[in-house]
């Protein structure tokens, strides 16, 4: 398929990949900050093409796992009453909450609905005005406009039973937690492409100047990833820490200006608690207060909910790739797809998910490319 | 029956993820009904049961059909019907020949379509070449059913000296798939309510015993048959895999795809091994047979666009393997539930 299958070129591949090995000396640490990106990775096996001195560990960048069980268990609150039809990403719905996931509430007849796109979750709004429809608004920058849209029109087509519960988080603050943490490990990112795509990579400059760390805007084909890993160890190796765009056919410096323009008509920045990491100043989005009609947190006044999370699961480190999923006691054993203990297990995006739907956890440990790499010490 | 406690389950309640045709559809088959039939006829869990009677060799299963819409582009529900029993039969290595169909009609439904429907059972079932010889009609409550639902069976013959089934995976064999995946599945996505998107892709849902005949002809040491269903390609090869305890291993590049499913698979965030096919079938095939039954499939229209995909190994026994387009390899996996979007 044109535009896709030349990103997916083996040749091409191997010779990229070559060119790691040529001018790699010594092991690196590289992050890639998007789940879609650790997808590729897994699928393709890439990360068992490249040399074994470049280490991929996997980012903060799956907005499903990252959602906090407060907010998760917010939503099944919400989902669970009669006069609503909650809709949701298809990937949202296998998230464990505290009890059960919202596949289980609509077996026990809870209106769920998976849209593909908030204006369509907009549209059953229209469609059934004796309910309250209400989108699961989750995702980073990339969503945030999208999401910001369905708003926006929602108050100008007074559509009044259209409601979001809003749980969106940011890049830029979750890269600088990674790095301010004692136990970070990463030397490079692989920067996200979408996100970049919205929002441009401007902000990425003031990080890698502040940290020393190249940043490499990346897309998400194979070939995608094999540059952006060449791009970044070719600044490692010498010494640089620029933002690049490997990106460009998508992502231009600024973004995309009119989509950031919505977002920031709809949206306010605020203090967001992600699953496993922990509250992270200015890293979301909230609705601003003229959109507080559309607010489902405020149409439902949902309690504080006391939430349980697995003792066993270390999604936290996972997701700051602190850790490898197969470091878990519990990964391919206690916790699998059909019983999640942690979101990085439930979203396709999720670096355990990932791990496990490509077999990794099938694999012997000495087959694993990671077993070369040592184990960081359990932070405490 | 009412004594015995019910197994431990990782679920209170059936959800659809339980009819998706991966991991839980297996764990709720191999839980809860398996063990309170167990016989030997039943425990390969193969697409039927092929037994003894009078020195005839038969074999006998069944299907139930619950697609939404009931009419899709290239079929509809009780095409789908007819052909799926058919193929089942027909991945027995068995002659199809007698039909049931029993119907669960919704009060409401309107008699157009449940007339159009079972004119369409009568043509496809008149191309296959079976007869629809028994049946059964019950009506329930409006909302208690969607729309129509269809069940058949199906007897067949197995002919002298085939022997099918998939425990006879051996290493060495070559795996062919007749023709481009995840069509059946793309082609209900395009039309299902809240997804409809502007596509060509029709069904390939088809009777597929003629081509085995063909392919039976030209090799009659074929090990395995499997129509793909529910679960794709991937379900079907690890079911494989599992049974005969062998590893499978793919070439991603040699596997036939269109160009618009696979379009249609990158903009959904589907991934085409999983997604539903029902006019195709995998076979595996001694490598001494396998260019013979290439080339017989290639003849017939059903299997025109036929390829090996790969081949079963030692290595890695009881899963599925497959070299990756770029050129890595990855294990692939049954899903464990429905093939959910992504986000981004």
């Amino acid at each position: 398929m044109k535009y896709l299958d030349e990103y997916r070129n083996e040749e091409l591949a191997q010779k990229v990949v070559g060119e790691i090995r040529r001018i790699v000396t010594k092991p690196w640490v590289v992050m890639e900050v998007c789940g879609g990106q650790t997808h590729t990775i897994v699928k393709y096996g890439i990360d068992h093409m490249i040399p074994p001195e470049v280490e991929l560990v996997h980012g903060p960048g799956c907005p499903v796992c990252v959602t906090s069980l407060e907010m998760i268990d917010k939503a099944h609150a919400i989902a669970r009453r009669p006069d609503v039809v909650f809709t949701s990403f298809g990937d949202m719905l296998r998230v464990p909450g505290s009890d059960g996931d919202l596949l289980v509430l609509k077996s026990r007849g809870a209106d769920i609905r998976v849209v593909y796109s908030p204006i369509d979750a907009l549209k059953i709004a229209r469609a059934n005005p004796d309910k309250k429809v209400v989108f699961f608004a989750i995702g980073f920058e990339t969503t945030a406009p999208g999401n910001a849209m369905a708003v926006f029109q929602a108050r100008k087509q007074g559509i009044k039973n259209f409601s979001v519960l809003v749980s969106h988080v940011l890049v830029p603050p979750a890269i600088a937690s990674i790095l301010q943490s004692p136990f970070n490990r990463v030397q490079g990112f692989l920067g996200p492409g979408h996100v970049c795509t919205v929002m441009g990579y401007r902000e990425y400059e003031p990080i890698a100047e502040r940290f020393h760390v190249p940043i490499v805007i990346t897309g998400f084909e194979p070939l995608d990833i094999l540059q952006g890993v060449l791009m970044t160890i070719q600044q490692l190796e010498q010494g640089k820490w620029d933002v690049e765009n490997q990106y460009p056919r998508v992502v231009k410096r600024e973004g995309n200006l009119m989509a950031q323009d919505l977002v920031d008509q709809v949206f306010e920045i605020g203090d967001r608690k992600w699953r496993g990491v922990g509250s992270i100043p200015k890293s979301g989005y909230k609705l601003r207060y003229e959109f507080r009609d559309h607010d489902a947190e405020r149409i439902f006044e949902v309690e504080e909910i006391d939430t349980k999370e697995p003792e066993i699961c270390i999604s936290g480190l996972v997701l700051r790739g602190v850790k490898k999923p197969h470091d878990c006691p519990a990964f391919g054993t206690l916790c699998n797809p059909e019983h999640p203990l942690g979101a990085t297990m439930v979203s396709a995006e999720g670096a355990c998910a990932a791990y496990y739907a490509y077999g990794r956890h099938l694999q012997q440990p000495n087959q694993r490319s990671e077993a070369k790499h040592k184990t960081v010490e359990e932070p405490v | 029956m009412g004594s015995c406690p019910i197994p431990i389950s990782d679920y209170r309640e059936i959800v659809l993820a339980h009819g998706s045709g991966g991991k839980l559809s297996q764990q709720l088959i191999q839980k809860i009904v398996v063990p309170q039939f167990r016989n030997e006829l039943l425990e390969p869990l193969h697409d039927g049961a092929i037994f003894s009677v009078n020195g005839a060799r038969l074999a006998f299963s069944t299907d139930s059909f619950v697609v939404s819409p009931i009419f899709f582009p290239g079929g509809d529900i009780g095409k789908l019907a007819v052909h799926g029993t058919v193929n089942d039969l027909s991945m027995c290595g068995a002659r199809p020949l007698y039909l049931s169909a029993g119907f669960i009609l919704e009060e409401g439904t309107s008699m157009e379509d449940f007339w159009r429907i079972v004119t369409s059972m009568r043509v496809a079932a008149g191309e296959a070449g079976v007869a629809l010889v028994t049946g059964d009609t019950k009506v329930v409550d409006r909302g208690k059913a969607d729309k129509i639902f269809i069940n058949t069976s199906g007897i067949g013959v197995v002919p002298d000296g085939v022997d099918i089934a998939p425990g006879r995976a051996r290493v060495g064999d070559k795996v062919i798939l007749s023709g481009e995946i995840a069509v059946h599945g793309m082609a209900i996505m395009s039309v299902r309510e809240g997804l409809e998107f502007e596509t060509q892709i029709a069904s390939d849902t088809a009777p597929l015993n003629r081509l085995v005949e063909s392919i039976l002809a030209a090799a009659p040491d074929v090990h395995v048959l499997r129509d793909p269903t529910r679960g794709g390609v991937t379900s079907a090869l690890t079911e494989i895999a599992q049974t005969a305890k062998v590893g499978i291993r793919l070439n991603e590049a040699k596997i036939p795809i269109s160009e618009e499913v696979k379009g249609a698979c990158e903009i959904l965030g589907l991934d085409p091994l999983y997604v539903a096919n029902e006019g195709k079938l995998l076979a595996v095939v001694p490598a001494e047979s396998a260019s013979t039954a290439l080339t017989a499939m290639r003849i017939h229209p059903l299997g025109s666009n036929a390829a090996i995909i790969g081949e079963v190994v030692a290595d890695h026994p009881e899963f599925v393997t497959m070299k990756t387009r770029v050129g890595g390899t990855r294990v692939v996996d049954m899903l464990s539930g429905e093939q959910l979007p992504r986000i981004c």
